[in-house]
């Protein structure tokens, strides 16, 4: 097409001045929204720990929640029960993640590993209160109550995707010549990749292992009808208690993953939602735990990767 | 190199028994497979669940219970369910809030692959994953009690003062603006915040996909660099753009605690934008740990049916439109 001939000649100077000008605005636009786009993330960090500052202090993370309408109290119960839920959906996630992204990396064309890495992507994208319906229906309903081993599990369905998408990447970027070196020498295909392929890619792996377990860490939604929550819930409590009844460590166990427990970000839900100010006011102290929490996993995560990335490259 | 491996391979830590050498194959392969396994019945396993447990429901309401309907009829107790509010809230504040952050979230996106200096590329990816990293009950706490509380006051007050005075259209608009500004809009705006991340990393990533040749083609040809992203840039990755947009309307469909916080949760047959609401999530958050009876939870159960069904095929298509850009560049963009 002959665009210029279809143009007067004598609007072409007009003409350019306003490309120019469209050139300007726009691209000084975006560069607007990136700006706008980051104030809510500094409005959101900077307020929370403003706000949640204030009452944060040693007995915070030291006891028990007192009763409504009374001053002081923790969430020791809560960070109790967050961190055993994550152990547990770490321990659940982690090794059929590794292996599934072990046979996705290593045979991405045969059918099984297209369909690992479908339902992969897709399990990402399934709203995590439906995991919690999952949670219910499949651990709840047959055990008959709520409790920690649940709500790890379907924490553990959130996880599952992160790591096995971040594995199997970590195990592409493992160069080709170090397996092929490795099975050129002899060794079976299983001890090439635990001995040699997976320690080369273990520090990727844990990266995506810390920012599933930071996108855990933070989940509400799938712990609503699998943890419940459980405002007496002290973990030092049930070892003591256990000790003094000469149980076994295995019963102490049992009974530390087999009750309901509170988490981080449900305690916060909850207690957002109710009439006293000292509620609303841990909410944020909560919040602000949650962030440090997060956002520290996130951060370490992505210096590791960054710094690995940097080696390999260079 | 090599004596390193040799070195490896015989050390003693690593003497198994000479019999294991020979199944050791065989049963690595069987832990793959068992692991791929899961990871892919898990979806199956998941859909199968809803449904079955949702079976009694099914039957007795079908699906009409999700239509419009003037009756907005919510009521465990008489085990009289009409969900239209819930599916409602759902609708209007996914689609505002993709209006709101697709043109938000492609600028930032076009910044971040085209314009952004090298040294400034790293540390806004980093910012834009953080905003994505933040728990959503953070985000529902700081929006009902310090984001919402003005910015619907402000809005809402402009647009019911405007667009809400036009007749027809007026209903999505009419007022009165809530003083906490719990409402449907103020969902609307948490939500934007909450899907930006994502349209903007996939959009970055579509866009730098794009081969040089492109770019360089249509500069050439004297184009400024808007005229070269505009004309030549978004419509080669306009596919993985769109991708990218159904990958947020599914994060906003599903989106569950933020929106629970800020909506206001009442069942209401107001259309207008301005006013509490509800959600598809918020409904099932909120009603079934106390569900009063089995049919009550069996319909809680559908609508999350309904949920994972809607976000599978968003999440399919999506994933299906990137990777056709992906594919045209030979080069691998994932979600």
């Amino acid at each position: 097409m002959n665009v210029l001939e279809s143009q007067p000649m004598v609007n072409q100077r007009a003409l350019g001045a306003r490309r120019k000008a469209t050139n300007a605005i726009m691209l000084s636009l975006t560069a607007v929204m990136t700006l706008l786009a980051l104030v809510p993330l500094f409005w959101i960090i900077g307020y929370v720990v403003y706000r949640g500052g204030q009452s944060l202090d040693w007995a915070f993370f030291t006891q028990l929640p007192k009763p409504l309408g009374m001053e002081g109290g923790g969430i020791l119960h809560a960070l109790e029960g967050t961190i055993v839920m994550t152990i547990l959906a770490a321990v659940f996630a982690t090794p059929p993640g590794v292996l599934a992204a072990f046979y996705s990396a290593y045979h991405p064309n045969t059918p099984l590993g297209v369909v690992v890495r479908f339902s992969t992507d897709v399990l990402s994208g399934v709203p995590s209160i439906v995991i919690g319906l999952f949670g219910y229906a499949v651990l709840v309903v047959p055990a008959g109550h709520y409790s920690a081993l649940a709500g790890g599990a379907a924490l553990a369905i959130v996880m599952l995707p992160t790591i096995v998408r971040t594995t199997d990447e970590m195990l592409k970027m493992v160069p080709h010549s170090l397996r092929e070196a490795s099975l050129a020498l002899g060794a079976p295909e299983w001890k090439t990749s635990l001995q040699v392929v997976f320690p080369a890619a273990l520090n990727g792996i844990i990266t995506g292992f810390l920012l599933a377990v930071a996108r855990a860490a933070g989940e509400t939604a799938p712990l609503l009808f699998t943890a419940l929550g459980n405002e007496r819930y002290e973990i030092g409590l049930i070892i003591r208690n256990g000790l003094a009844q000469r149980q076994s460590a295995l019963q102490i166990l049992g009974r530390i993953v087999d009750q309901p427990v509170d988490s981080l970000p449900l305690t916060l839900w909850k207690y957002a939602q109710q009439p006293y100010p000292e509620r609303i006011e841990q909410s944020w102290t909560i919040a602000l735990v949650l962030m440090i929490l997060v956002l520290f996993l996130n951060i370490i995560a992505r210096l590791w990767v960054e710094a690995r990335r940097r080696r390999l490259q260079g | 190199m090599l004596t390193q491996f040799k070195a490896i391979l015989s050390s003693p830590r690593l003497a198994w028994p000479k019999r294991l050498y020979g199944h050791g194959d065989p049963i690595w392969k069987l832990l793959l497979i068992l692991g791929s396994v899961l990871v892919a019945v898990l979806i199956i396993a998941i859909g199968w669940m809803l449904w079955n447990q949702s079976a009694d429901a099914r039957a007795e309401f079908g699906w009409g219970f999700l239509l419009p309907s003037l009756d907005a009829r919510w009521d465990p107790v008489a085990d009289s369910f009409r969900a239209w509010p819930f599916v409602y809230g759902t609708l209007v504040t996914s689609l505002v809030a993709i209006l709101l952050a697709v043109p938000m979230s492609v600028g930032v996106a076009i910044f971040l692959a085209e314009l952004c200096p090298t040294w400034l590329r790293l540390p806004l990816n980093w910012m834009i994953e953080l905003l994505a990293a933040i728990p959503s009950v953070v985000y529902g706490l700081w929006g009902i009690f310090v984001f919402l509380p003005k910015a619907v006051q402000l809005v809402g007050g402009v647009l019911s003062k405007t667009l809400g005075q036009i007749p027809g259209l007026g209903v999505l608009f009419a007022g009165p603006v809530p003083q906490s500004g719990a409402s449907r809009l103020g969902a609307a705006f948490v939500l934007t915040i909450m899907i930006m991340p994502t349209i903007t990393a996939v959009s970055r990533d579509v866009l730098l996909s794009i081969p040089n040749s492109q770019r360089e083609a249509s500069l050439a040809l004297g184009s400024t660099k808007w005229e070269a992203i505009w004309r030549v840039l978004l419509p080669y990755g306009l596919s993985g753009i769109l991708g990218a947009v159904l990958l947020g309307l599914g994060r906003a469909l599903g989106e569950t605690m933020a929106v629970t916080m800020v909506i206001g949760n009442s069942i209401t047959a107001r259309p207008t934008l301005l006013s509490p609401g509800y959600t598809m999530a918020s409904v099932i958050a909120n009603e079934f740990a106390e569900a009063v009876s089995k049919l009550h939870s069996q319909v809680l159960i559908e609508i999350g049916l309904v949920l994972f069904f809607l976000t599978l095929v968003l999440n399919v298509a999506a994933r299906f439109l990137v990777w056709s850009v992906a594919q045209r560049t030979s080069c691998e963009v994932r979600l």
